[in-house]
């Protein structure tokens, strides 16, 4: 039983960064129908970024996170107006493309441009065990739960209670009728890109001391969080959150009960599994087109 | 007349290339062989049919692994080829079920999960695959007194195969096969409307094009003579599409101009493997943008300007 606690603590923590990548996925979907293939790259930027304000230049914590998240929301607008602005007449399969191109673009230019190692980044919180009983776990995983739990909490209510993100909302629903509404539709696309990106930034620095920093991690973020929007359903954004959380715990369980060979292809069967049984997702509502 | 020529002199230049060629040389014009082959295959399935696949290398892999174990338990080449397609292909169709229901990102991201799997399978069930070292020692065919073991005469076998494949795709578009593929490709609905059965073609548009995967496979396992997963990744998958996005989808010279460039390209280049890994990337960024037919369209406009240009000064 301690095990199996431990194991929800340890699932959890990684299943909500998961999920915070995920919701960026399903805003973009939402309002622009975009998917991107750089998600995952959109994260590692960020951490190369954090890397090189905190440690190599030793800006205080604070600051450089503060500048990191700027440098996130700016990369997030310039990807809008660049490229998906110009993409979005093409059509589903000229963005995926497109995405995936950018994805190596981003990855192979920082293997280049920095360094293909490994770099280490300090653990936010002490990682020092905590005994409770039988029960042991690490204060970071706690932290990380609720830190980003907040964070959730703050994004829902701005979605649900602001001007703007009821706007981002109506986008959601249907772009010609927010057009005629009077929202700029152009304006919240740019915004939601920003927004993704930001909130990728934030995954990116809890992230950074979990799974280290490295060029290709964005492959393996991007994956776990694509494969979570679609396991937890797609147009919904606790989808997002209830997907990151299924992967979290199931590749920790699996891990544990089963065999760590198979740990990231259980993912991947768990996916298929849900496809084949209920494409919309665990909490997504069904759509006409798919 | 003048196209029957000119593929003639390809065909008479492909065919005395290695008197000029060095070993390593000889080598990756081989390998381009078996990348186009299976880049047509793609082509067939996301070009034409539209139906998006990013796990071209698991059929790939299919092949080559079903051409090195057969191998390996004493079966002839000349058997195991069209067995690596036919077995690739019927995975494809396989493939092809989810295709039936969902498309363009939920299908992509549905075969990238198809091409992990088969990579964990061939990394872990090493009963069957050799797990991370592979297969090794594969032998090359010969017919009779006629062997095929040296790098040259390897190379010809395969010019052939490469030549009947082409061949063989320009068969396949122009049939009835071809024809509902595109219709469905450009739209599914109105091809139904039209009394085509999209359930059988968008299974078939897989099968076929798993099945030029599949027999690219089998060329390739003897060509290296080993075979380990990691010629079989999700990325490998993402080169056969840079192949078929860069020189045309929808073309039969699409995958030809992409395998050229993708294969040849960093050799010629002598680039590090990162280095053409982002110029790669950023053509895929660009042709998206501002090319979106790929570079065949330079060649449509070539073939336009020069006749015209001749026929000016007449």
């Amino acid at each position: 039983m301690a095990n199996f606690i431990q194991l929800l603590i340890g699932g959890v923590s990684m299943g909500i960064l998961y999920g915070v990548v995920a919701i960026g996925f399903v805003l973009l979907w939402q309002t622009s129908q975009t998917i991107n293939f750089g998600q995952g790259e959109l994260v590692m930027v960020p951490m190369f970024l954090m890397v090189a304000l905190h440690i190599v230049l030793k800006i205080p914590f604070w600051p450089s996170f503060v500048l990191t998240l700027l440098g996130s929301g700016i990369m997030g607008y310039l990807f809008e107006r660049l490229m998906i602005r110009k993409l979005l007449p093409g059509g589903v399969l000229v963005i995926v493309i497109a995405t995936l191109g950018l994805s190596g673009f981003l990855r192979y230019g920082m293997q280049i441009a920095w360094t293909p190692q490994t770099l280490f980044f300090p653990h936010l919180f002490s990682t020092k065990p905590i005994e409770l009983g039988d029960i042991i776990f690490s204060p970071e995983d706690i932290w990380n739960i609720v830190l980003i739990s907040v964070i959730i909490i703050v994004l829902h209510l701005c979605i649900k209670r602001t001007k703007l993100g009821m706007a981002m909302q109506a986008v959601a629903q249907s772009r010609e009728t927010a057009e005629l509404m009077g929202i700029n539709v152009r304006h919240i696309i740019t915004l939601v890109f920003v927004l993704n990106s930001v909130l990728a930034g934030t995954a990116a620095v809890f992230a950074a001391p979990i799974f280290f920093v490295r060029y290709d991690i964005g492959i393996f973020l991007g994956v776990k969080a694509f494969v979570a929007a679609i396991i937890g359903g797609f147009n919904q954004i606790r989808g997002a959150l209830v997907g990151g959380l299924t992967v979290g715990l199931a590749e920790t369980f699996a891990a544990a009960y089963i065999t760590t060979a198979y740990r990231d292809a259980f993912v991947m069967i768990l996916l298929l599994v849900v496809l084949l049984i209920k494409p919309e997702g665990i909490v997504g509502i069904k759509e006409e087109a798919y | 007349m003048i196209r029957w020529l000119f593929w003639g002199i390809i065909v008479a230049i492909l065919c005395v290339l290695p008197r000029f060629l060095g070993d390593y040389t000889l080598y990756v014009v081989s390998l381009t062989y078996v990348y186009v082959t299976v880049a047509i295959g793609l082509n067939l399935t996301l070009g034409y049919a539209n139906q998006v696949s990013l796990c071209h290398a698991s059929f790939f892999g299919i092949g080559a692994y079903t051409m090195g174990l057969l191998l390996a338990q004493g079966w002839s080449f000349w058997l195991i080829l069209p067995l690596s397609g036919i077995f690739a292909g019927l995975f494809g169709a396989v493939i092809g079920f989810p295709a039936l229901k969902w498309k363009d990102h939920y299908l992509a991201l549905i075969t990238i999960a198809i091409n992990i799997i088969t990579f964990f399978v061939m990394m872990q069930e090493s009963w069957l695959t050799g797990g991370p070292t592979g297969v090794s020692g594969i032998t090359r065919p010969s017919i009779g007194s006629l062997s095929f073991t040296s790098d040259i005469n390897y190379y010809y076998l395969l010019l052939v195969l490469f030549i009947l494949a082409i061949l063989a795709s320009i068969w396949i578009v122009n049939s009835k096969w071809g024809r509902a593929f595109r219709a469905i490709g450009l739209n599914e609905l109105a091809a139904r409307g039209h009394g085509i059965s999209s359930f059988n073609y968008k299974l078939l548009a897989f099968a076929v094009g798993a099945f030029f995967a599949g027999v690219g496979g089998g060329l390739f396992a003897p060509l290296l003579r080993y075979i380990s997963p990691d010629a079989f990744t999700f990325f490998i998958s993402l080169e056969f599409l840079i192949m078929i996005v860069i020189g045309g989808m929808g073309r039969i010279e699409g995958p030809i101009i992409g395998a050229i460039i993708v294969v040849m390209g960093p050799e010629v280049l002598r680039m590090a493997e990162a280095a053409y890994l982002i110029v790669y990337s950023l053509i895929l960024i660009l042709v998206m943008l501002f090319m979106r037919g790929g570079l065949v369209i330079v060649l449509d406009r070539l073939r336009e300007a020069i006749p015209a240009r001749i026929g000016s000064r007449r």
